[in-house]
């Protein structure tokens, strides 16, 4: 397909997932409000904000476990508005995981198959294959209580997979596990979302899951997007204080009736009277001081904004420490600062 | 230091629970011992030497009671109660995990009939019957009278079950491309399994010594327990304990089976686990 004069035709073809107008409403309550977003083929999409935010209910109903309310939703070119789960190409692991305590792991991944009539033996061949792929061939006959938490998720991952979906969710598949173990998994889903080449559409409270894993970051709060995109614009330009405060590692300081915010590792702490005149600063009392290690978090009480926050490379701030109390500016460079709105 | 720790509260609790164990297995086991009383024996002890005459009594035709009649009544009747009890008890389970119009109200009016003294519903349920021109018997009358009893009990079970339920499994199921039967089949009823067979055994157990609601309810023929107790007013010899003996020794080998087939099925899914 040719790309047609307003250039819509094509894009739909590249087009995964595509929520239009898209909103949720249980009794009064709207839990998601028109929200429109597309994702492009082989995404990694992560859906992220504070609990309450709609993700879930997003995810949900392109999962079709949840009526839409209002708006369509499009994955592949097709609308499934009205679609079972199992018309839709998708396929959804569960935050608890969900796998089916009765049946050992080779019949929990081999389901998907059986509900499709493939036959005993051919089924169990191809779930012991995904099992290998998420290398937990060796623990084909377990049951599922007999697994650690990483485990089940490899499982649960399997078991997703077999069905061969166009788009897999994943609801917070990593807050049940252990730090050490996040990180791992981490790596794990990212690499096979690679190798699959399909969109994976990760929902998550998480920033630092989101930055790690996503090619497009969908930051919502209170059922609306409030800002999507690569996850280093989100990052280096968010929209609002609010995706600005809940990315973190960012200063949102008011002035002049709007607020800007700027990225705390690069503020700099000077001395009273800041040398460079193109900087921005704002000044008051050292309030805290962290050493993290790399670096050194200084935060500063203002009168204006509250507390601000520089994180400090450990050797420049050893070079001329402070003190708590210690009458201090924050400085940035002018470029680092973006406007956002409150 | 350990006559300190057990304090007079020890020897309290601990004889009140001796009396506990002998008030429930006191009678039972007079009644076991009384089953072997020789040939010349009475009802009451002494012992008048030891033998199975009585049982060998209790099978033969000059009985006063209908043993044989009575104990398949109640086996065939407590199949009946076992297996209506488990289908209605699983679907009302089902039914009563989303709120429904009058939802409240169905749960009291089944649960109601717990409370209600037995004798009454035994009393109104042979009424009506008699008033609808039908003739009670052990398999219509006595078999909605012990349901009464059943179901709500396996209910209660049912909701208990249901409260562990994880519903994430049947939206797995429904995922991956399970129908509501198939979800049914292949998840929902393997997880429930072991509270079902529960149901079952209780449903079973349940009408098998079930005396008050059928008493007014069984029509013309006796279920066992009805047996017994007509029995008592006209049996003056040991058979009627060797009567409790026999009834009492198949009680435990249901029990006794039901469990023993639970754990091999257990040990077997074990097993599989390489």
């Amino acid at each position: 397909m040719t790309t047609t004069a307003a250039g819509r035709a094509i894009v739909t073809t590249v087009l995964d997932v595509e929520l239009i107008s898209v909103t949720k409403r249980y009794g009064n309550t709207t839990a998601v409000s028109d929200i429109n977003l597309r994702i492009p083929r082989g995404t990694y999409c992560c859906l992220l904000g504070p609990s309450g935010c709609g993700k879930t209910s997003t995810l949900r109903m392109i999962a079709g476990h949840e009526d839409i309310s209002d708006g369509d939703i499009i994955i592949a070119g097709q609308n499934v508005g009205n679609l079972p789960p199992v018309k839709r190409g998708t396929a959804m692991m569960f935050q608890n995981y969900a796998l089916f305590p009765h049946l050992n792991c080779v019949d929990n991944v081999a389901f998907g198959l059986k509900m499709r009539g493939v036959a005993k033996d051919a089924r169990r061949a191809e779930a012991r294959k995904l099992l290998a792929m998420v290398e937990m061939e060796k623990y084909a006959a377990r049951l599922p209580a007999q697994l650690s938490g990483g485990q089940q998720q490899r499982v649960a991952l399997a078991r997703a997979l077999i069905t061969r979906p166009k788009v897999l969710l994943l609801d917070e598949p990593l807050s049940a596990l252990d730090p050490f173990l996040r990180g791992t998994m981490r790596e794990e889903l990212k690499r096979l979302q690679r190798e699959l080449g399909i969109s994976f559409i990760h929902v998550t409270h998480s920033q630092e899951e989101a930055l790690a894993l996503a090619d497009l970051v969908v930051v919502m709060d209170h059922g609306i997007i409030v800002q999507s995109g690569p996850p280093q614009e989100i990052f280096n330009r968010p929209a609002t204080a609010f995706v600005a405060r809940f990315m973190g590692g960012h200063n949102v300081i008011r002035a002049d009736g709007g607020a800007f915010a700027v990225r705390a590792d690069r503020c700099r702490i000077a001395s009273p009277s800041p040398s460079d005149g193109h900087a921005g600063s704002i000044g008051g009392a050292v309030s805290s001081i962290e050493y993290l290690g790399t670096v050194v978090k200084v935060g500063i009480a203002t009168a204006a904004t509250g507390e601000v926050v520089a994180l400090v490379p450990d050797d420049q701030f050893f070079a001329a420490p402070l003190a708590l109390g210690e009458t201090a500016s924050l400085t940035w460079a002018a470029t680092d600062a973006h406007p956002v709105t409150l | 230091m350990n006559r300190d720790r057990r304090g007079k509260s020890f020897y309290i609790l601990a004889s009140l629970f001796a009396a506990f164990v002998l008030f429930l297995y006191g009678p039972i086991a007079t009644i076991v011992i009384l089953s072997f009383q020789g040939p010349d024996g009475g009802l009451t002890f002494p012992m008048h030497g030891f033998s199975v005459h009585w049982f060998h009594a209790l099978f033969q035709q000059q009985m006063v009671g209908d043993f044989g009649g009575s104990i398949t009544r109640s086996l065939i009747l407590a199949f009946m109660v076992m297996v209506a009890n488990v289908v209605i008890s699983v679907a009302g389970g089902m039914a009563f995990r989303r709120r429904f119009a009058g939802s409240t109200f169905l749960f009291y009016l089944v649960i109601a009939s717990l409370i209600v003294p037995s004798i009454l519903v035994s009393l109104g349920i042979g009424l009506l019957f008699s008033q609808l021109g039908l003739n009670p018997a052990w398999w219509s009358s006595a078999f909605g009278a012990q349901l009464t009893w059943t179901i709500p009990f396996g209910l209660l079970i049912m909701f208990a079950v249901f409260n562990r339920f994880n519903k994430s499994w049947e939206e797995a199921a429904r995922d991956l491309g399970a129908g509501p039967w198939r979800s049914f089949t292949n998840v929902i009823l393997p997880i429930i399994l072991p509270g079902v067979v529960g149901i079952a055994l209780f449903g079973f157990s349940l009408s098998y010594d079930e005396f008050p609601r059928t008493m007014m309810t069984a029509g013309d023929s006796n279920t066992l327990p009805l047996e017994i107790f007509a029995m008592t007013a006209n049996v003056t010899t040991p058979v009627i304990y060797a009567l409790g003996t026999l009834t009492t020794a198949f009680s435990a080998l249901v029990i006794i089976v039901a469990m023993t087939s639970m754990a091999i099925i257990r040990r077997r899914r074990a097993a599989k686990l390489g």
